[in-house]
C-alpha cells in the first residue's frame, strides 16, 4: 500500500491505547492487589507490600472451589466436544444447502440472556420437573433425590452455555477438509470409521484445541451455573472470588486467586497446546 | 448384500445427521421453555418453576416489576454507547492489521485475542483493582462499566472486521484506481460497502456481548442495575414471569437481524 507510514499507527492508536489502559495495565493492578497486607481495607487503604503469603493463604483456605473449578470445567469440556463434534460434523457434511441456516440456528441461542437461559435450566432440572420425574419413574432416581443442586446440574448447566464455543471452531476447521482426502482413504479400502480415525480427525486438530480452549476456559471461570443449578457444596473459585471482592471486601484475598486461577489456565493451556502438538496454531 | 449394504450405509450416514439436530434441538430446549414461561400465570402460585395458566398478561403488563424496564433501557444505552465506540475503533483497528505494516502488528495481533482467552472474572477483577487503585472505588457506575464493554467488545469486533477484510479481493479496488477513482472515492464506492457486512455483524456482535454481560459488569458496577444484574437479584428470591417476555423479546429480535444480515452477505457476495 502506497498511504503514508504512519497511517497504521494512526488507526491502531486508539483501539491499542484502551485495550493496553483497560486490559494490560489492570492485570499489574490484579498483581500488586494481591500482594497487599490483608489487614488493611478498601475503607482505610492498603499497605502496598510484597506479601507473597497471601498466595498460600488462599491455596489453602480456596484449594476446594478451585479444584472442583477445574474438575467441572474439564468434564463440561469433555461433554461438549463430544456433542459439538457430532453437530459441527452434520453441519459440515451431512447438511447440504441447509448448511448456513443451521449455523445460524447455533449462534441464535447464544444471543439470549445467558442468566434467563441459565434459569430456564433451574426449571427444567426442578425437583417436580419432567426431567426428574421420568427419571423417577424409571427408578433411575430414588423419590427423594434431586437433580438441582448436584454436580450434574452445574455441568449440565457449563455444557449448555459453553457448547456454542465449541461447535464454532469445530466447525471452521472441518469444513475446510478437501473431501477427496477422505474418498481417497475409502478407495485405499479404508473402512469409513477407520477413514475418519485416519484422515478427518487429525486433520480437524486445530478445531479441537481451539474448542476446548474457549470451552474450558471461560468455563473455569463461571460462578452462574454453580451459583443458580448448584449449592454451597458446588461453589467454584468464580463464587468464592466474586464474594470476596463484592460481600467480605477482602480484596487482597480476591486478587491473589485471581491471580492464581489466571496462573492455573495458562499452565494448563501451555502443557495442553505443547501435547496436542499445534504450537503454530497461537 | 448390496442392499443390505446400501441400508447401514444409509443409517450410518443419517445417525449423525440425526444425531446433530439432536444437539441442535437441545440448545433450543430452554429457549421454548422461555417463551412458554412468558405465556404463564403465576398470580395463583408463587412457585415460579412450573406453568400453570395460560395468560397474555405478561406481555401486555410488560413493565410490571419495579425497575426492571428501567434496567433493560439502562442496559441498551449502555450497549449502543459501547458498541458505537468498540465498533469504530475496532474498524479502524482491523484496517490498520490487514493494510498496513507497522512494527508491533503482530504483537497486536496477539493482545487482541487475549480478551477472548481470559476468564471474565479475572478481567472483571483486574478492572475493578485498577479503578480502585486509581481512587474510582466509590464512583463505579454507568462510565466504569462503558469502559469495561468496549474493552471486551473490542477483540471481537477487530476479529470479525479483520476476517471480512482479508476476504476481499484488492483487485476491485486496483479497477477503481485505474479508472481514476481518488483514494476516497474508492474507498466510499468500492472498499466500505464490501466489508460493512462484517461491521454490521460485529457491531451486532458487541451489542449482544455488552447487553448480556454479567461477571464483568457485576464487579464494575457500583450501586448501577443493567438488566443481567436485575435478573440475577430476583432469582434469589423469585423470578417475575416478564423476564421471560424480556427474554423471549431479545431471542426475536437478534434472530431477525442474524438472518437479516445472512441474506444480505449472502446476496452481495
Amino acid at each position: 500500500m502506497r498511504r503514508g507510514r504512519l497511517t497504521g499507527y494512526w488507526l491502531m492508536l486508539p483501539a491499542g491505547l484502551w485495550l493496553a489502559v483497560f486490559f494490560v495495565i489492570p492485570f499489574y493492578s490484579l498483581l500488586a492487589t494481591s500482594l497487599y497486607d490483608p489487614e488493611g481495607s478498601v475503607l482505610t487503604g492498603y499497605d502496598v507490600g510484597y506479601r507473597f503469603a497471601n498466595f498460600v493463604d488462599v491455596l489453602q483456605e480456596f484449594w476446594r472451589p478451585l479444584l472442583r473449578s477445574l474438575t467441572y470445567a474439564g468434564i463440561a469440556t469433555l461433554i461438549c466436544l463430544v456433542l459439538g463434534y457430532l453437530l459441527a460434523y452434520a453441519i459440515a457434511f451431512k447438511a447440504g444447502r441447509w448448511r448456513t441456516l443451521l449455523l445460524v440456528l447455533v449462534i441464535a441461542p447464544f444471543f439470549t440472556s445467558f442468566l434467563i437461559r441459565t434459569l430456564s435450566w433451574k426449571l427444567i432440572l426442578a425437583d417436580d420437573g419432567f426431567i426428574v420425574d421420568a427419571l423417577q419413574t424409571l427408578h433411575l432416581m430414588g423419590e427423594n433425590d434431586r437433580l438441582l443442586a448436584t454436580p450434574v446440574a452445574v455441568i449440565a448447566g457449563l455444557v449448555y452455555n459453553f457448547l456454542p464455543f465449541m461447535v464454532l471452531p469445530l466447525y471452521a476447521s472441518l469444513e475446510k477438509i478437501d473431501g477427496r482426502l477422505v474418498e481417497a482413504a475409502g478407495d485405499l479400502y479404508a473402512s469409513p470409521s477407520r477413514g475418519f480415525l485416519k484422515v478427518t480427525l487429525p486433520l480437524s486438530m486445530p478445531g479441537v484445541v481451539a474448542g476446548t480452549l474457549l470451552t474450558f476456559i471461560p468455563a473455569a471461570g463461571d460462578y452462574i451455573n454453580a451459583q443458580l443449578l448448584g449449592s454451597t457444596n458446588q461453589r467454584m473459585v468464580g463464587n468464592v472470588i466474586q464474594d470476596l471482592f463484592t460481600d467480605t471486601g477482602d480484596y487482597a484475598a480476591a486478587g491473589a486467586l485471581s491471580v492464581l486461577l489466571m496462573v492455573v489456565i495458562v499452565a494448563m493451556v501451555m502443557v495442553y497446546i505443547r501435547k496436542a502438538g499445534t504450537e503454530e496454531l497461537l | 448384500m448390496n442392499g443390505l449394504q446400501r441400508a447401514s450405509r444409509w443409517v450410518s450416514d443419517h445417525i449423525v445427521l440425526a444425531g446433530g439436530l439432536l444437539v441442535l434441538v437441545y440448545m433450543f430446549v430452554p429457549i421454548a421453555i422461555v417463551m412458554l414461561m412468558s405465556f404463564n400465570d403465576n398470580s395463583e402460585s408463587r412457585n415460579v418453576y412450573a406453568f400453570r395458566d395460560f395468560t397474555f398478561s405478561n406481555w401486555t403488563n410488560m413493565c410490571g416489576p419495579d425497575g426492571m424496564c428501567e434496567s433493560v433501557l439502562r442496559s441498551i444505552g449502555i450497549g449502543l454507547a459501547a458498541t458505537l465506540v468498540a465498533t469504530i475503533l475496532g474498524t479502524l483497528a482491523a484496517f490498520a492489521l490487514v493494510r498496513h505494516n507497522f512494527r508491533g502488528r503482530s504483537v497486536m495481533n496477539t493482545v487482541i485475542f487475549l480478551p477472548m482467552a481470559s476468564p471474565e472474572i479475572v478481567m472483571g477483577s483486574s478492572l475493578l483493582a485498577l479503578f480502585v487503585s486509581g481512587g474510582f472505588g466509590g464512583r463505579l457506575g454507568v462510565v466504569t462499566i462503558f469502559i469495561a464493554h468496549v474493552m471486551f467488545c473490542l477483540s471481537f469486533v477487530i476479529v470479525t472486521v479483520k476476517a471480512r477484510l482479508s476476504g476481499l479481493d484488492q483487485n476491485l479496488e486496483q479497477a477503481a484506481m485505474d479508472l481514476y477513482a481518488s483514494e476516497a472515492t474508492t474507498f466510499w464506492r468500492i472498499t466500505f460497502p464490501l466489508v460493512f457486512p462484517g461491521i454490521a455483524a460485529a457491531a451486532l456482535l458487541s451489542f449482544s456481548l455488552s447487553f448480556d454481560d454479567f461477571i464483568i459488569t457485576n464487579l464494575n458496577a457500583g450501586q448501577t442495575v443493567t438488566f443481567p444484574m436485575y435478573v440475577w437479584g430476583v432469582a434469589q428470591r423469585g423470578v417475575p414471569m416478564q423476564v421471560n417476555v424480556i427474554g423471549t423479546i431479545m431471542f426475536l429480535i437478534s434472530l431477525a437481524l442474524v438472518l437479516g444480515n445472512m441474506f444480505a452477505t449472502r446476496k452481495k457476495a
